[in-house]
């Protein structure tokens, strides 16, 4: 079946290049999920990524990794999630994807969580230990009928065969990880980050790729859409928001530093 | 044999491999290669010899009189803690640096609980000359002292885990996420028949010698080559699959497995997977654990670092779902008795892990002319701290 998302269509056809955020859910406290979501689209973002917290995140950095355990303290739970993201919908129209570890969803129940997705209007998903492999054989028929897209993760060591079947399964866009390396920001793209970048930005994939891991401030960005349609921020916007003061204040300074 | 792993990576319902793509080409570089160079009889030449002069194998399989004169039954226990070492752990990790070696890897790096996984990596590392870095919870280094120091002795680097409970599973994460980072030079020798395929299966055969010889060795003795019952002790369950895996399909031989029930499993401080937990996915592998109703995985509770473990290999969480093994909670309180039992009455001090598995002998009455064989995983000489706050009550 093929998937349509006139969220991501719009945003993707647009000549800009793309920022998006992620944010652990539930922190810096438990309701702040709602007035974060609300502050990003303010600002400007174009899509969220809204990550669950996890106790276990093993594609995770210390950064998120301590943000998710304080939201998990916090209270957190999909069953809250999915309440805060109906509530947020009343005023975010910007597109949510879903970003969590496959455990959670298994728990929850799949189907069950696939019906509360439609309700909160998440646009797609990201399930970082999901392989492609089982994806197609066992849960595609699924999360296709309710037209919930998954964006796979390509990093510098896949193959050309496995960035084609990403290409192919992916939906709405390809999330390129910038290095071999778990999340956490770094200062700098090095050169062999911008051979990557390069290398498969040449192959004329047919999803856009957003470029995510590692990118924490304008520099890093620019470097990043230089060779893709956008950039994902996570540890570093995790930073900003764990600094003391007003939610909203830190964010919108956080990202006038970025575009 | 009906319990062999199938070419996805399962036993049953459990097992697979749920890593992330970062984690990918590792993970099938090794499962397309680990069979294929593991059967070549240059390796299994090495295998064997360092096994037999190495290590020190084959251990002994040892009838214990007094302890079956005690428990009215006729008891052998299997010696793995007479290996180098100290344990059964060096089974494994001889297996997977000989694979490292063949692979090109130049860097090693590995989990580790009680510290003998550790410890056993640290060691084939320096007879290897290869870069070794281990991953330990703060709560374990701080338990296991003795084993962190033998892990220096031998010129690794331990580095402490310090998120979660601080202990196996967070050691896992963070030896996962080095591997995340070092994709090329790096071989992750993982310590229990755990993680994504195909770990288990492969964990499993490096110490299936264990089953091997205990199958001689009581064919020697008694005149046949099963027992009645194998007994081991689960933390992941490398040792336990070692025991079991020459017997899977032989049904006149029942297996039981002892879990850590920590101060119980109707408490919430306990390690015992196989009754608390439920289908899930932890270290890329599909199999029991325990977590909450949310998903989240909980921290577990033992007071043996080795069995301080939330899961149970894919490989045992099918054989409890098939009913082919039984699986025993022991309390921390069990464990400590069995050991001091043990030391009084035979002279050996087995590790806290080993003990757990001792302490059916409590649980279940196994008949008079029945051969029940143990697995003694590892001995207790990292564990000494821990006895010696327990001597006066002796
Ligand atoms: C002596 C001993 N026995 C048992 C275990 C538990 O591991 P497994 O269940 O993989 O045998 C350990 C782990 O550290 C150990 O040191």
């Amino acid at each position: 079946m093929e998937l349509k998302s006139e969220k991501f269509e719009n945003i993707f056809s647009g000549k800009n290049h793309l920022l998006s955020i992620y944010i652990t859910a539930g922190y810096p406290k438990l309701n702040d999920t709602v007035p974060t979501l609300i502050a990003l689209e303010k600002c400007g973002i174009d899509f969220v990524e809204i990550g669950m917290p996890y106790s276990d995140p093993m594609a995770d950095g210390t950064t998120i990794q301590q943000s998710s355990e304080k939201a998990i303290k916090n209270g957190m739970t999909l069953k809250i999630l999915f309440a805060q993201l109906t509530e947020a919908r009343k005023h975010v129209s910007i597109p949510f994807v879903y970003m969590g570890y496959l455990n959670q969803l298994m728990q929850f129940g799949l189907e069950k969580f696939c019906i509360e997705c439609n309700k909160a209007e998440i646009d797609a998903l990201i399930i970082p230990d999901l392989p492609m492999d089982v994806y197609e054989k066992e849960y595609k028929e699924l999360f296709d009928r309710y037209k919930l897209g998954l964006s796979f993760l390509i990093s510098p060591q896949s193959g050309e065969k496995r960035i084609k079947q990403a290409d192919r399964l992916s939906f709405p866009f390809i999330y390129q990880v910038s290095s071999n390396s778990i999340t956490g920001a770094k200062s700098e793209i090095k050169d062999s980050q911008k051979d990557y970048f390069k290398r498969i930005d040449k192959m004329n994939l047919d999803k856009p790729k957003m470029i995510g891991f590692g990118i924490s401030n304008r520099e890093t960005y620019n470097q990043a859409i230089e060779r893709a349609q956008g950039a994902i921020i996570g540890s570093a916007f995790i930073k900003a928001v764990t600094e003391p003061g007003i939610l909203e204040e830190n964010i919108e300074r956080f990202v006038k530093t970025i575009r | 044999m009906s319990y062999a792993v199938d070419e996805k990576g399962f036993y049953g319902e459990f097992g697979g491999a749920f890593i992330p793509e970062m984690l990918y080409p590792n993970v099938e570089e090794l499962r397309t290669k680990y069979l294929e160079i593991s059967s070549q009889p240059e390796f299994i030449k090495e295998f064997n010899d360092l096994l037999r002069y190495y290590v020190g194998r084959p251990t002994p399989l040892y009838f214990a009189k007094n302890l079956s004169l005690k428990y009215n039954t006729k008891i052998y226990l299997k010696r793995e803690d007479l290996n180098h070492t100290g344990a059964h752990k060096v089974n494994n990790t001889i297996g997977q640096i000989l694979l490292a070696e063949r692979m090109g890897k130049k860097r090693i790096i590995a989990e580790t609980g009680a510290g003998q996984h550790g410890v056993a990596t640290a060691t084939v590392c320096a007879l290897k000359g290869l870069q070794c870095i281990v991953y330990m919870g703060e709560v374990d280094i701080a338990r296991q002292a003795p084993n962190v120091a033998r892990m220096k002795m031998l010129g690794a680097e331990v580095r402490p885990a310090k998120s979660g409970s601080k202990t196996l599973k967070d050691a896992t994460n963070e030896a996962i996420r080095d591997w995340i980072g070092n994709p090329e030079d790096t071989f992750y020798i993982i310590g229990s028949v755990v993680g994504p395929h195909p770990y288990p299966d492969m964990v499993a055969r490096f110490q299936s010698v264990i089953s091997e010889e205990i199958k001689k060795q009581l064919q020697d003795q008694i005149g046949r080559e099963y027992p009645e019952y194998l007994l081991a002790c689960v933390g992941g369950g490398s040792n336990a699959a070692g025991t079991f895996y020459h017997y899977l399909d032989d049904l006149r031989v029942q297996l039981f497995m002892a879990e850590a029930a920590g101060h119980g499993v109707d408490t919430d401080k306990s390690a015992a997977t196989s009754i608390l937990g439920t289908s899930g996915i932890i270290h890329g592998s599909r199999t029991l654990l325990m977590q909450t109703e949310d998903g989240q995985i909980i921290e577990p509770h033992s007071i043996s670092a080795g069995l301080d473990y939330p899961g149970i290999g894919p490989l045992h969480a099918h054989l409890l779902k098939m009913g082919r093994a039984k699986s025993f909670p022991i309390t921390d309180k069990e464990a400590v008795d069995a050991s001091f039992m043990l030391s009084r009455i035979e002279g050996i001090i087995p590790a806290l892990e080993s003990a757990h598995a001792l302490s059916i002998l409590e649980k279940y009455t196994f008949s008079k002319d029945e051969v029940v064989v143990i697995n003694l995983s590892g001995r207790g000489d990292k564990d000494l701290d821990t006895y010696m706050q327990y001597l006066d009550k002796y």
